[in-house]
Parts: structure tokens; C-alpha cells; sequence
């Protein structure tokens, strides 16, 4: 970095609106990031209160079973393409340039792309629930038959938001690479990088292995609904098992995109209230890693009731298994790094705490899932529903919502209202539990998922998750008052934050200026 | 930023580029060849093998061993057909070429195009059921009320597995959807799976 240039880059953020518009600032697009990630979690959380209002009695009340069948769609995918994955591009750009001390992104204007890319994707993707016939009705997975032969004319439009959704990402993941590759302040060696980084870093390997696979698949949906190929039809001589095939191929690296950068950031806060470095640094970025190369090879245990040779379903269940060694190290890990340390508990560690227990609890469903034999019994019930919502609510959005209280005084320069924040915490963690933990016995005595009706013998549990759902939906308010006044003041902010807080992050003024480490820091 | 690390980004960006194009071509061309691939060689999904005549005759039949063969017939729902089987069973010597046939009629009155898919179970034998001749090869033309006795002739490998004593050949005609004269069907609407 020259004098001269320094010299230049010493202004702060222009304003109006263009300055959202044309920003090149990792913050700026840190923080569009983030806000629109929010508000696609209230959009998709939305989607889920109609769901459960439709479940909260037996019978059909409120919508029709085409309009149920677009919200359970339309959850899913706007909650994991708008609401969990940006969230954590957002953090990566707020956070990955003010920890490995580097100025900015690599590529800051590819870096503004991909930002804006985002918003007409999720535009036009919502817009399909006002076409005729209605949105995507097939399910999140979007199944072929379903979503070719027998789909919404809307789909195209879906197909064509999901190719501009896979753009984004794959330039988000590029910069990142870039950056962490290139970028990195004199000293900071890959194995001092914060664990943040680490996992940031192999996940936008994952995002660029798979997220072309995702593209691929929507493309041949594509071309067999519109020009005549038969990729999943066995008219023309293609299979429609293919389509699990390629979708898992990408669907299964895709939940360790959501969860593994959620691992970094509890990483980053359990040492600092523990008081403690973390333990097991380096097994930590083995155990990522080693997850990350699993996530390639068994993505046929979701797909164990298609039909396989034995031969194959005990590969698959094995190979998943397996995962549970790398995810126990970093159980493990966080665990010792609190023994003994002088722990307290802050808001941003009661959020990473709840993360370790209620995570692991999503960890051991999902090791009841894998085994195969059993997994029979639970194939499409609400088991699965309950499962992968522990792993991605109480996993990869409580780590979000615990990232925001970690790192919102350094953005904004206030200190949040505790008491507003512990109602929040409080609040989500007891509804958390009462919306998922039955699910898990509606599951095991059969109940399906996806479907708007069921036996009266499942009306007590429903009517309970319904209600934990209404309680949960409805604290996510106090999240948002608590960020709206947080940024218009509050408490003055120290630089370092937190006691025992560590990394270059903390090394900055609070709020962090708009341009940070025009000179690279020392790393000792 | 200086020019050294502007360069070094570039090429980072452009490299990664170039591996998520290679992804979308592995993705739209290798993975699809590799289902196939795999299924054709362990016959899974119920592929089974086709050789040729000669081939078929220079097999020496296994006397020692009768195997039934159970034959079976579905028309796909879009397809106003009527397909069955003339013979419903026969057993076989393992080795010995056989054949049989199927009858179909058209009972629409417009021309169509159908395209047979054969399935075998157990999945594990197909690769030893071998085809010489089969309407599944091709794309069978049905004119307006058309029926047709088609042939099918085939072979069990004498190296079927020795506790396999049946095998259940099916077949599902389809619509190609390549007649030409059929309306565009109706794509809008609520999605009714049936």
C-alpha cells in the first residue's frame, strides 16, 4: 500500500442511496448482506407461521393443499438460499478482512455483484406465488417428476432465480477465497487465521464444488421441461432416480455450508467467555476439513428408501456415520475450551451454549437417520423435519444470531440493551424447543411431512409445536427492535468489547472506520 | 491495493472460475453418463443387457436347471394403449434363446409414438438376462387403432446366480410425445399428480 494511495482511501462512507447501490466497501456489503438475509427470515419465517397454522388443529382450516405445498416450498428455499447462506456471506465480508487484516475483498466490485444479484433473484422467486397456478409446489428437493412433468408453469422463473442464486454464491466464494488467499496480513499464516476464517474458507471450496451441480441440475430440469430432453424421464430414456442423485450431490456439501461456518463462529466466542484459547486449534481445522470431504460421499443416505443394492446402503450409512468423529472432536473441543476457564455468560455465549446443546441434539437425530435399516421408519416424517431443524435453526441460526450480539457493538459502536436481548434469548430458546422437540414424536409415531392434514391422534403434539412456532416467529420482533436500537445508540462500545476477546478485530476503534488496515497490522 | 495483489487475485478468481465451469459441464454431461454408466454395468434400476444372435447361439443351454420367467405389462397413464403380454410365464433353460411375444393396440384414434422401458427383478439378476431382440430397442409407431404382436426374444446367461429361480421382466410404454398431431398438454394450472 503506498502513502499516496493511503492517503486517498482516508474518507468516510459517501450517503444516500447510491451509496448502496454502487458500494465496493466490505462493511457496506457486509451489512446489505445481512439485512437482507433478515429480511428473508422474517418472509420465509412468514411461509412456516402459515404452515402451522394449518397444522394447529386436524382438519383443513385456513389454506388449500396447493397453496400448503407452495409455503412448505417456499420456506425451505427462501430460508436456505435468502435467509442462512447470505446471512453468513454476510459475516464472512464484514468480518474475514478485519480479522486476517486486509483492507478490503480481494474483488471489491465482483464482491458488489454479488450483493445485488440477490435481491432480484429472491424477487423473483417470491413472484412465483403470484402466477397462475400458483409457486413451486414440489418441495424444497423440488423432485423430478414433480418438477418437470407434473410443475407449475411458475417454475421456469423458479429455475431461473435459483441460476442467478448459484451465481451469486460462487462469486461470493471466489472473493473469499481470494481474499483469504492473497489478502492475509504479513505473519498471518494459515494456521493463525481464527477459526472464522478456516471455516469460511472451506466452505467457499464446498460452495464452488457444488453450487455449479445445483445449477446443473435446475438446467436439465430446464431443458426437459421446455426443449424436449429427457434427463429424468423414462419416456425418452432417462431416469428420474437420477435427479435425487444430482440433487443430493449437491444437496448433502450444502447443509455443511450452512452448519460449517456456524462451527467458526462459536469457535470465535466460547474462548472468549470462557477466557481461554481455544482448545484443539488445529484439530479443529482438521475436523472441518475432514467433514467437508465426507459431505461428498454420502449423500445417498437421503435417498435410502429409493431402492439400492444393500451394498450400497451400508457404504452410504457408514461413510455418515463417520461424520460423527469429526463433528464429536469439535463437541469436544468446544467443551474443553470451557473447562476450567472463568466462564461468563453474556448474551453472545448464552446463543453459542445453546448452539453446543441444541445442535448436538440435531447431531444425534441425524445419526439415527443415517442408519438405514431404521431409517425406513423415519423416511419423510416429521423426524426429519425436527432433525434438520435442530441442526439449521438452533444450529445455523442461533450461531448467526450469536455472531450479530458478538460482533454488533464493534459494527455499530453501542452496546445492545441486555435486557431486551435476554427476553429475545430466552424467548426463542423455550419456543425453540416447544415448536421442534415434538415434531420428534410425531415423527416416530408417522406422521408425514408436507402433508397440510393429519389423524387426530397427532393433534396434541401438533397443537404444541403450532404454538412454540407463533412464540418463536414473534421474538425474532425483539431481535429486530433490539438491532434498530442498538444502532441509534446505546452505551459507548470499548474497542476490545469483551474482556477477554482476541484477534485483530478487536484491535480497531469501535465502530469499526469505514476503511480499516490501509496499513497491514504486525501479526505477532 | 498494489498491482502485485490485484494480479494474484485475478488469477485466484480466474482459476476458481475455470473449476466452477468444469463443475456445470461434470454436472450436466459426466454425472448423467455416469448413472448410466453404472447402471448398465452392475443393473441397477433393472437394465438389462442386450448381445447379438450369434452371440446368443453359441451359448450352450444348461439343461441341468429351469428357470421361470414371469413377464408383465403397464401402460404410463398419458398413453391410451392396450399392452399385455401373450405368454404370462415361461421356463427357461438358462442359455437357451427364447422367445415370446407382446401384443399392443393403439385404441386412440390419433398416431403415436411409444417408447418401451424394461425393468427386471431382482435388480441383481438383470445383467445376466440378455436380449437379442426387443420392440424396447426402438421407438414402436402405432397409427390410429393399430395393433401389433410384438416379438421379444432373449437369453438367461448360465451364469445366473444358482438361487435365483425367478425372474419378473416388466415393461412400461410410454408416450414419446413425438407424434406431432397431439395438443401441447396442459403445463399450467395446479400441478395434479395422479
Amino acid at each position: 500500500m503506498s502513502t499516496a494511495h493511503a492517503e486517498h482511501e482516508h474518507h468516510g462512507a459517501p450517503s444516500g442511496l447510491s451509496r448502496w447501490l454502487f458500494t465496493t466497501n466490505h462493511k457496506d456489503i457486509g451489512t446489505l448482506y445481512l439485512w437482507f438475509s433478515f429480511a428473508m427470515l422474517l418472509v420465509g419465517g412468514s411461509f412456516a407461521m402459515v404452515i402451522r397454522l394449518e397444522l394447529l388443529q386436524p382438519g383443513m382450516q385456513w389454506v388449500d393443499p396447493n397453496f400448503f405445498n407452495s409455503m412448505t416450498t417456499m420456506h425451505g428455499l427462501i430460508m436456505v438460499f435468502g435467509a442462512i447462506m447470505p446471512a453468513f456471506v454476510g459475516l464472512a465480508n464484514w468480518l474475514i478482512p478485519m480479522m486476517i487484516g486486509a483492507p478490503d475483498m480481494a474483488l471489491p466490485r465482483m464482491n458488489n455483484w454479488s450483493f445485488w444479484i440477490l435481491p432480484f433473484a429472491g424477487t423473483m422467486l417470491l413472484s412465483t406465488m403470484f402466477m397462475d397456478g400458483g409457486g413451486p409446489n414440489f418441495g424444497w428437493t423440488f423432485y423430478a417428476p414433480l418438477s418437470t412433468t407434473y410443475a407449475p408453469a411458475s417454475t421456469d422463473f423458479f429455475i431461473f432465480a435459483v441460476h442467478m442464486l448459484g451465481f451469486s454464491s460462487i462469486m461470493g466464494s471466489i472473493n473469499v477465497i481470494a481474499t483469504i488467499m492473497n489478502m492475509r496480513a504479513p505473519g498471518m499464516t494459515l494456521m493463525k487465521m481464527p477459526l472464522f476464517v478456516w471455516t469460511w474458507l472451506i466452505t467457499a471450496f464446498l460452495l464452488i464444488a457444488v453450487m455449479p451441480v445445483l445449477a446443473g441440475a435446475v438446467t436439465m430440469m430446464l431443458t426437459d421441461r421446455n426443449f424436449g430432453t429427457s434427463f429424468f424421464d423414462a419416456a425418452g430414456g432417462g431416469d428420474p432416480v437420477l435427479f435425487q442423485h444430482v440433487f443430493w450431490f449437491f444437496g448433502h456439501p450444502e447443509v455443511y455450508i450452512m452448519i460449517l461456518p456456524a462451527f467458526g463462529v462459536v469457535s470465535q466466542i466460547i474462548p472468549t467467555f470462557a477466557r481461554k484459547k481455544l482448545f484443539g486449534y488445529s484439530s479443529m481445522v482438521y475436523a472441518t476439513a475432514s467433514i467437508a470431504f465426507l459431505s461428498f460421499i454420502v449423500w445417498a443416505h437421503h435417498m435410502f428408501t429409493v431402492g439400492m443394492p444393500v451394498a450400497g446402503e451400508l457404504f452410504f450409512m457408514y461413510a455418515t456415520v463417520l461424520i460423527a468423529v469429526p463433528t464429536g472432536v469439535k463437541v469436544f473441543n468446544w467443551v474443553a475450551t470451557m473447562w476450567q476457564g472463568s466462564m461468563t455468560f453474556e448474551l453472545p455465549m448464552k446463543w453459542a451454549l445453546a448452539f453446543v446443546i441444541l445442535f448436538t441434539i440435531g447431531g444425534f437425530s441425524g445419526l439415527m437417520l443415517g442408519i438405514a435399516p431404521v431409517d425406513f421408519q423415519y423416511h419423510d416424517t416429521y423426524f426429519v423435519v425436527a432433525h434438520f431443524h435442530y441442526v439449521l435453526v438452533t444450529g445455523a441460526l442461533f450461531s448467526i444470531i450469536a455472531a450479530v450480539y458478538y460482533w454488533l457493538p464493534k459494527w455499530t459502536g453501542h452496546m445492545y440493551s441486555e435486557t431486551l436481548g435476554n427476553w429475545h434469548f430466552w424467548c426463542s430458546v423455550i419456543f425453540v424447543n416447544i415448536t421442534f422437540f415434538p415434531q420428534h414424536f410425531l415423527g416416530l409415531a408417522g406422521m408425514p411431512r408436507r402433508i397440510p392434514d393429519y389423524n387426530a391422534a397427532f393433534a396434541d403434539f401438533n397443537f404444541m409445536s403450532s404454538i412454540g412456532a407463533f412464540g418463536f416467529g414473534l421474538s425474532q420482533l425483539l431481535f429486530l427492535a433490539l438491532i434498530i436500537k442498538c444502532i441509534k445508540g446505546g452505551e459507548k462500545a470499548t474497542d476490545e468489547v469483551w474482556e477477554g476477546a482476541e484477534g485483530l478485530e478487536w484491535t480497531i476503534p469501535s465502530p469499526a472506520p469505514y476503511h480499516t488496515f490501509a496499513e497491514a497490522p504486525e501479526v505477532k | 491495493m498494489n498491482e502485485e495483489r490485484q494480479k494474484a487475485n485475478k488469477r485466484t478468481a480466474g482459476k476458481l472460475s475455470l473449476a466452477a465451469v468444469a463443475m456445470v459441464v461434470f454436472a450436466l454431461f459426466g454425472l448423467p453418463a455416469l448413472y448410466t454408466l453404472i447402471c448398465d454395468l452392475t443393473g441397477l434400476g433393472g437394465r438389462t443387457g442386450r448381445i447379438e444372435k450369434e452371440q446368443a447361439l453359441a451359448e450352450k443351454p444348461d439343461t441341468t436347471r429351469l428357470v421361470k420367467i414371469e413377464f408383465d405389462a403397464n401402460v404410463n397413464a398419458d398413453l391410451p394403449w392396450e399392452f399385455r403380454p401373450l405368454t404370462r410365464r415361461v421356463e427357461v433353460h438358462p442359455g437357451e434363446v427364447t422367445t415370446v411375444s407382446y401384443y399392443a393396440k393403439n385404441l386412440s384414434n390419433r398416431t403415436i409414438v411409444g417408447q418401451a422401458i424394461p425393468a427386471v427383478t431382482p435388480f441383481k439378476v438383470a445383467k445376466y438376462f440378455n436380449k437379442t431382440e426387443c420392440f424396447c430397442f426402438s421407438q414402436q409407431k402405432f397409427g390410429p387403432g393399430e395393433d401389433k404382436e410384438m416379438p421379444l426374444r432373449f437369453i438367461v446367461d448360465p451364469d445366473l446366480p444358482k438361487n435365483v429361480n425367478t425372474i419378473t421382466l416388466s415393461y412400461t410404454f410410454f408416450d414419446t410425445k413425438q407424434s406431432g398431431v397431439e395438443e401441447e398438454p396442459a403445463k399450467a394450472g395446479n400441478a395434479t399428480p395422479q
